[in-house]
């Protein structure tokens, strides 16, 4: 029987390992997000600043109430003054003042509702997180496109780069590669951005703040996560005694068992 | 009706009142046919402890499930936003919605080692076939209750899944485009749709459930467990009329099962509190985005515990409804030249055999997928009958016998890794092979059952004592 599980468990392994790797759906291949920003609370709110600054304008987080801000250290207060523009309740949910017909007219698609955009963009390329970190950070000037604006993790972005002046204007070079098989096939490879004008912020500050705002939108996407981690360990250790209990007693009732 | 039974005036309250209870109602008898006189074998191994664990989730479901209930808006405007409320504003609707979700895949997998275990031990055979038959129905039920509970959050899989799905029964001949109509009760999948599912979901099919759940388990507790060396522990009993190799299933197996159960919460809570996504196999990350009608998610892929099914499906086109003609050909000259029958009978395979072969090209290669996916599932019914091993237990069978069974479990672990994978040709192909086995290792059964030299089956169980 053994033998049989693990000759199972061995052919399953290597089918799964001959099957090819998944390739990202168009787009670069994406960075990695650094996760701890979730749980530093400085980042949520720094977060949280920038997403009302830049993205509340034409997204939504209609799941989203002003007041849930309170988990990540922020009085009620604090939140009406400085992060609610559009409403003065401050158990109103993230809601846009944009009429989504317009939006459709001006972006040629509705800005979606970013309440849970971190958990609906992961892929076996990796966590959505680690989309967006890649997709805010990819921006480059195209003046093919009608916003003006390209970007390589979203090829034909409909949203202009909102960010531009903290992170300033750069280009894309891209290379023609032959492929050394095929002659005949040439494709188009990314080779590097230049910066065409400064931005606010140094390139490293900007991956920071981009960090930040990713952070805001993992934890918004479910505020609960860091709460029920920590409740997870509590149940396993609960569970854990209460099988070595469970696992004594059937042992106690079976001893006579012949 | 029983005799009135009296018992002492100084007697403890609390036998009076079980006293005047058991006059009026079968409690103590009850208790006595599936607890405390419930002789089971004794020398149940891990196999045997899916059974309880699936009532356990069934438990789990349904209580998590009233309390969804209590803020789901079975309404395709607000569905999305219900759940999400569910998630957030909810006090402990988070834990209630990811118990639910993870208890969906949980079911499934302790349902198919619970079903895995059947087959290893013979658990079908008889006097066991309506055990089984049952148990399938409480399979299928399993299946319509999950397809039908995906569609309620209303996210791009629950939509783009519940489309695909509907869209199937369309491909039946002459009633198909009708059929899909009333099973969606409007062109599209819309909010008719998310209605009925709604009541089948929370309503019809776990009714029909329980009531098979309930039937399973008499049926059970009728002819008895089945056991690892499939042999019959009526079949020696000591003076009093108890089985000799059986065992009060209270307080042993109680004990045992607590004890397997809280195994199973480990894993069950660590998936619920650490990964309740389960890398997007338990809830679909595309899912996380509202449904939208007007866009197509660009790969659809059912939740996993379909996937072998959706992959047979897949499997099924026109090239392997040309394999399919072979094989059927195969089979009637075969049945003609060494089948024994009489001209009649001869005669009736021939015409039998053209007819099929006839509406296998008539008929789109789509229609026989959903035939194939559906038999897939309804062949499993026939496996008493299909079955004709001397023996019941793999463990006195031929040694081949387990390695085929190993192939077969292989095969459908592919088959269920394709489902979830885009369609490609390599894929499709192995698919293929993957189909023709499953339903080869079923109905070639009766066949290769009984072929090989069976180890000789003790009078008595093997136990080990602990």
């Amino acid at each position: 029987m053994k033998k049989l599980i693990l000759t199972l468990v061995a052919t399953f392994g290597l089918v799964l390992g001959a099957a090819p790797a998944h390739a990202a759906e168009g787009g670069i291949a994406w960075d990695k997000f650094p996760a701890d920003r979730v749980t530093d609370i400085a980042a949520l709110q720094n977060g949280a600043k920038l997403f009302v600054n830049y993205c509340l304008n034409c997204h939504s987080a209609a799941f989203m109430r002003f007041n849930r801000m309170r988990d990540i250290g922020l009085t009620e207060q604090q939140i009406k003054d400085n992060l609610m523009f559009t409403t003065d309740k401050v158990g109103e949910t993230m809601k846009v003042a944009m009429d989504p017909k317009q939006a459709k007219e001006w972006f040629g698609a509705t800005p979606p509702d970013l309440t849970v955009i971190a958990r609906s963009r992961a892929s076996h390329s990796g966590t959505g997180a680690d989309y967006l970190y890649t997709y805010l950070r990819t921006y480059y000037r195209d003046d093919t496109k009608a916003t003006g604006w390209n970007n390589l993790a979203f090829p034909s972005v409909g949203m202009p780069h909102v960010m531009w002046e903290l992170q300033g204007q750069r280009v894309a070079k891209f290379e023609e590669v032959t492929d050394p098989h095929d002659p005949s096939k040439v494709t188009h490879v990314f080779a590097g951005f230049e910066q065409v004008t400064p931005g606010k912020l140094t390139p490293q500050e900007y991956d920071s703040a981009v960090a930040d705002l990713v952070a805001f939108l993992q934890w918004m996407g479910e505020p609960v996560q860091k709460e029920r981690v920590r409740l997870g360990v509590w149940v396993l250790i609960f569970l854990s005694l209460f099988t070595v209990i469970a696992w004594r007693l059937n042992a106690a009732y079976w001893k006579d068992v012949k | 009706m029983a005799e009135f039974k009296e018992v002492p005036a100084d007697a403890p309250a609390a036998q009076k009142l079980l006293n005047w209870i058991d006059n009026r109602f079968p409690l103590s008898k009850l208790y006595n046919e599936h607890m405390g006189q419930y002789y089971a074998p004794k020398n149940f191994n891990f196999w045997y402890i899916f059974g309880s664990l699936a009532l356990v989730v069934l438990v789990i479901q349904i209580v998590t499930g009233i309390f969804l209930v209590m803020h789901y808006k079975p309404d395709a405007n607000l569905a999305f936003a219900s759940v999400e409320y569910i998630m957030r504003d909810v006090p402990w609707g988070w834990l209630i919605r990811y118990m639910h979700s993870t208890g969906a895949s949980a079911f499934f997998v302790v349902v198919y080692l619970h079903m895995f275990r059947g087959l290893l031990y013979g658990s079908y055979r008889k006097p066991r076939e309506l055990v089984w038959i049952f148990g399938c129905l409480i399979f299928l039920c399993l299946m319509a209750e999950a397809f039908f509970g995906y569609l309620l959050p209303w996210g791009q899989m629950s939509y783009w899944g519940a489309q695909v799905i509907v869209n199937l029964f369309a491909a039946v001949p002459f009633i198909g485009p009708d059929l899909a109509l009333l099973i969606r009760g409007d062109y599209v999948v819309s909010d008719a749709t998310l209605n009925r599912f709604f009541s089948f979901h929370v309503i019809a099919i776990p009714l029909v459930l329980l009531g098979l759940v309930v039937a399973h388990i008499i049926a059970l507790h009728e002819v008895g467990s089945n056991n690892p060396d499939g042999v019959e522990i009526k079949e020696h009993k000591d003076a009093s009329g108890r089985p000799l190799d059986g065992i009060p299933f209270h307080p042993y197996y109680t004990v045992h099962d607590i004890f397997g159960l809280s195994i199973f919460l480990i894993v069950f809570s660590a998936i619920v509190f650490f990964a309740p996504e389960f890398g997007g196999y338990f809830l679909e990350y595309n899912n996380f985005i509202p449904a939208d009608p007007l866009k197509t998610p660009p790969h659809i892929a059912p939740v996993w515990y379909f996937t072998p099914f959706y992959s047979m499906l897949r499997a099924t086109t026109d090239q392997m409804v040309n394999v399919l003609l072979v094989v059927l050909a195969l089979a009637a000259i075969l049945a003609v030249l060494k089948g024994g029958f009489g001209a009649k009978g001869k005669l009736g395979i021939v015409v039998g055999a053209v007819i099929a072969a006839f509406l296998l090209k008539v008929f789109d290669a789509k229609f026989w997928g959903v035939v194939v996916m559906g038999g897939a599932v309804i062949i499993l019914f026939f496996l008493p009958w299909l079955d004709r091993s001397p023996v019941k237990s793999i463990r006195y069978r031929p040694g081949w016998h387990t390695w085929l069974y190993a192939v077969f479990v292989i095969f459908f672990f592919v088959l269920g890794y394709l489902g979830i994978q885009p369609p490609s040709p390599v894929g499709e192909k192995i698919s293929q092979i993957g189909t023709l086995f499953y339903f080869g290792f079923f109905l070639l059964m009766p066949w290769w059952s009984r072929l090989g030299t069976f180890k000789p089956v003790p009078q008595r169980v093997v136990f080990a004592a602990h």
